[in-house]
C-alpha cells in the first residue's frame, strides 16, 4: 500500500472500494441470529401447514387440505369473527378517547406534566396482571355495585355472559392501549402551527369549530397511523383475554392467537400452522398499508 | 378569547410552530393568562379510570383475608395487614421467580442495546451498499410479524436446541425488539457527523475502536430509550415465557400469577399482594424514566 499523507486522501475515491471487515463482523451475527429465531420459524410454519404433522414424528404432504378445512371450521371462523370485530370496536374506542385526552393534555391546563405521566402509566403495567385485577372488579365489585343500585342486567358477572364478555375485553384493552395512542396524538397536535388557530380565532371560530376544522384534518396522518397500529396490535390480543375470560364463556371470546396456541395442546399442529399462515398474510397486508401511510406522511 | 372554553392548543404571539408546548404554557403563565380549569378538572376526573384498578390492587394487598372476601373492593385496609405479602412471597417463591424475571429482562436489555447498536452502526455507515440497506429492511420486518404466527415453530426449535428456558425467552425478546431498536439507532446515527469518525480514523483508530470509544458513548441517550423499552416488554411479557419455558419452576413473575386463578382463588389479599409485586418494578422504572418512555413511543411510530 502506497503511503499517502492522510490529509490528501480523497474520500470520494477511496471510500467505496472496500467495506471494513469489522462492519460485517458487526452485522452478520445479528442477521444469523435473527434468521434462526424469526425467519426460519416463519418458513417452517408455512412448510408444515401443507402437511399432516402433529408436531413430532412422521408426517406426509396433504396439500391444501388444512386450508380447506379451516374455512369450514366454525371454531376458527368464530375466532376470526370475534377478533376482527373486537379489533374494530377497540380501535374506535381507543382512538376517540385518546384523541380527546390528547387535546386536553395539550391545552393550557394545570399540572400538565403530572397529568401526562399519569395517563401514560397504564402502558407499563403487565397486561395479564391488570386483566386479573379487572377480572376481580368485573366478577365481584361490579355485580355488587349493580345490585346495590338496582341495575338488574349487571348483577351477573359481565365475564360470565357470552354476549357481553367482549365488552370487558374492550375496556381492559383500551385501558392499556390508550397511553401510547395519546402520545402519538400529542406529537401530532403539537406539530400544528399555532398561527392557524390564531387566524381561526380572529375569524371568530369557536373551540369546537377549531377542533373539527383544524385539529382533526391537520392530524389526519397521525389518526391513520394510530388506527393501523392499533388494529394490528388488537388482532394479536392474547394476554388480556387469558386474564379475563380465557376465551369463554364457551368459545365466545377466543381470539385468533388463542386458537393458534391451542394447536399444541390439541394436537392439530399443522392445522393451526395453516391458520397461522393465513394470519401471517393478513399481518403482511397491514404492514404494507402502514409503510405506505408512513412513507406518504414523511414526504408531505 | 380568554373567557371561552378553548379545546384547541394555546396560541402564542407571532412565532411559528411551538415544538415544546410546556414552554408555551410557561410563557402563557408569565403573561398572566389563565389556566383552562374546565379541561383540567375533566382530566383530573378522568384519571380515576387509571387510578381505580391500581388503588384496588394496593388496598386489597394490605387487607386481611377476611376483609378481602367481604366484597367491598374500595374500602381501606382495616386492620392493616402484610399477611398477603408473606403468603404470596412463599407461594410464588418470590426470590427465585423475581431473580428469573430480572435475569431475563437484563439479558434482553443488554442484548438488545448491543446487537441493535452493532447492526445500526454497520448499516448506517454503509447505507450506499445494497447488502446493508436490505439488511435494514429485513430486520425491520420483525416489527410487523406477530408472535402467534411464529410461536409453534419457535416452541419446537427452542425445544430442539435446549433453549426451552428463560435464556431462550430472553433471546427471543431480543430478536423481537431488534426492528424497533435498529430503527431508532439508525435514525440517531445519521445525525452524527461522519467527520467525527474520519478524524478518529486519521489518528489510527480501527472501526471497532471508533465504535466502542466514540459512537457507543454518543448513542447513550438512544440506548436509554431502547433499553427501557426492552425492559418493559421483557418484564411484562406473558405469552413467550408461558409457551417457551417448559419447566414451571423457571417461570417469570407474570406467568406465575396464574396460580391465583386456580389454586388459591379466594385469598384475594394474597393474590393482589402478588399482583402488586409483579407490577411494581415496571411502574418504578417508568416513574424515573417517563421522558424516555414518552419520546420512544413517538419516535418509534413516526420515524
Amino acid at each position: 500500500m502506497a503511503v499517502v499523507p492522510p490529509s490528501q486522501v480523497n474520500r470520494r475515491v477511496h471510500k467505496p472500494q472496500r467495506v471494513g471487515a469489522t462492519y460485517y463482523a458487526f452485522l452478520l451475527p445479528v442477521l444469523v441470529l435473527f434468521s434462526l429465531a424469526i425467519t426460519l420459524p416463519a418458513i417452517m410454519g408455512i412448510f408444515y401447514s401443507f402437511t399432516n404433522s402433529v408436531g413430532f414424528g412422521d408426517y406426509s404432504f396433504i396439500g391444501v387440505i388444512n386450508y380447506i378445512a379451516l374455512f369450514s371450521d366454525p371454531t376458527i371462523l368464530g375466532a376470526y369473527g370475534f377478533t376482527i370485530g373486537f379489533a374494530l370496536v377497540t380501535v374506535a374506542v381507543v382512538n376517540v378517547a385518546a384523541f380527546l385526552l390528547a387535546i386536553g393534555l395539550t391545552a393550557r391546563i394545570r399540572g400538565k406534566v403530572a397529568l401526562r405521566a399519569l395517563y401514560v402509566l397504564p402502558m407499563v403495567v403487565s397486561g395479564i396482571v391488570i386483566a386479573y385485577v379487572f377480572n376481580f372488579l368485573f366478577s365481584n365489585s361490579l355485580p355488587e355495585l349493580a345490585s346495590a343500585l338496582g341495575i338488574a342486567p349487571l348483577e351477573q358477572s359481565l365475564l360470565a355472559n357470552p354476549d357481553l364478555a367482549w365488552i370487558a375485553i374492550v375496556i381492559v384493552t383500551a385501558w392499556q392501549a390508550i397511553p401510547s395512542t395519546i402520545l402519538i396524538y400529542i406529537a401530532g397536535i403539537l406539530a400544528i402551527p399555532s398561527d392557524v388557530y390564531e387566524a381561526a380565532a380572529l375569524d371568530g371560530a369557536s373551540g369546537a369549530r377549531q377542533l373539527w376544522s383544524i385539529t382533526v384534518p391537520l392530524t389526519a396522518g397521525y389518526i391513520l397511523i394510530n388506527v393501523i397500529i392499533g388494529f394490528k396490535n388488537f388482532l394479536n390480543s392474547y394476554d388480556i383475554i387469558v386474564g379475563l375470560t380465557n376465551g369463554g364463556p364457551g368459545t365466545s371470546t377466543t381470539s385468533i392467537a388463542m386458537s393458534i396456541f391451542n394447536g399444541f395442546t390439541n394436537g392439530d399442529y399443522s392445522y393451526q400452522m395453516a391458520n397461522a399462515t393465513i394470519f401471517f398474510f393478513i399481518a403482511i397486508a397491514i404492514a404494507l398499508l402502514q409503510l405506505r401511510v408512513t412513507r406518504g406522511k414523511a414526504s408531505v | 378569547m380568554t373567557s371561552q372554553i378553548s379545546l384547541a392548543p394555546p396560541s402564542t404571539g407571532g412565532e411559528r410552530m411551538p415544538v415544546n408546548a410546556d414552554s408555551v404554557a410557561a410563557r402563557a403563565r408569565t403573561r398572566g393568562e389563565r389556566f383552562n380549569w374546565p379541561v383540567t378538572i375533566a382530566l383530573l376526573v378522568g384519571t380515576l379510570a387509571v387510578l381505580i384498578p391500581l388503588y384496588v390492587t394496593l388496598t386489597m394487598a394490605f387487607k386481611t383475608t377476611a376483609q378481602a372476601v367481604d366484597g367491598n373492593a374500595f374500602s381501606l385496609p382495616a386492620p392493616f395487614s402484610v399477611d398477603g405479602f408473606v403468603q404470596a412471597w412463599t407461594l410464588t417463591d418470590f426470590p427465585r421467580s423475581f431473580a428469573i424475571s430480572i435475569g431475563v429482562s437484563v439479558i434482553s436489555v443488554v442484548g438488545t442495546i448491543i446487537l441493535s447498536a452493532f447492526a445500526a452502526f454497520a448499516i448506517s455507515r454503509n447505507w450506499n451498499r445494497r447488502f446493508f440497506r436490505w439488511s435494514f429492511y429485513y430486520l425491520l420486518a420483525a416489527i410487523f410479524l406477530p408472535f402467534p404466527v411464529l410461536a409453534l415453530s419457535q416452541v419446537k426449535l427452542t425445544g430442539l436446541l435446549h433453549l426451552d428456558n428463560p435464556i431462550g425467552v430472553a433471546i427471543l425478546h431480543i430478536m423481537f425488539q431488534l426492528g424497533f431498536s435498529v430503527l431508532l439507532f439508525t435514525a440517531f446515527l445519521r445525525s452524527i457527523p461522519e467527520e467525527l469518525e474520519e478524524s478518529a480514523r486519521l489518528d489510527g483508530a480501527s472501526t471497532a475502536q471508533v465504535f466502542w470509544q466514540l459512537i457507543f458513548p454518543l448513542l447513550a441517550p438512544m440506548s436509554a430509550t431502547v433499553g427501557i423499552f426492552a425492559f418493559l416488554v421483557s418484564w411484562n411479557d406473558f405469552v413467550m415465557p408461558s409457551l417457551i419455558t417448559s419447566n414451571p419452576a423457571l417461570q417469570t413473575l407474570p406467568v406465575l400469577q396464574q396460580i391465583f386463578q386456580t389454586q388459591f382463588s379466594n385469598n384475594y389479599n394474597v393474590s393482589f399482594a402478588s399482583y402488586l409485586m409483579a407490577m411494581a418494578p415496571a411502574i418504578i422504572v417508568y416513574l424515573f424514566t417517563q421522558r424516555w418512555v414518552m419520546s420512544g413511543v413517538t419516535q418509534g411510530a413516526i420515524k
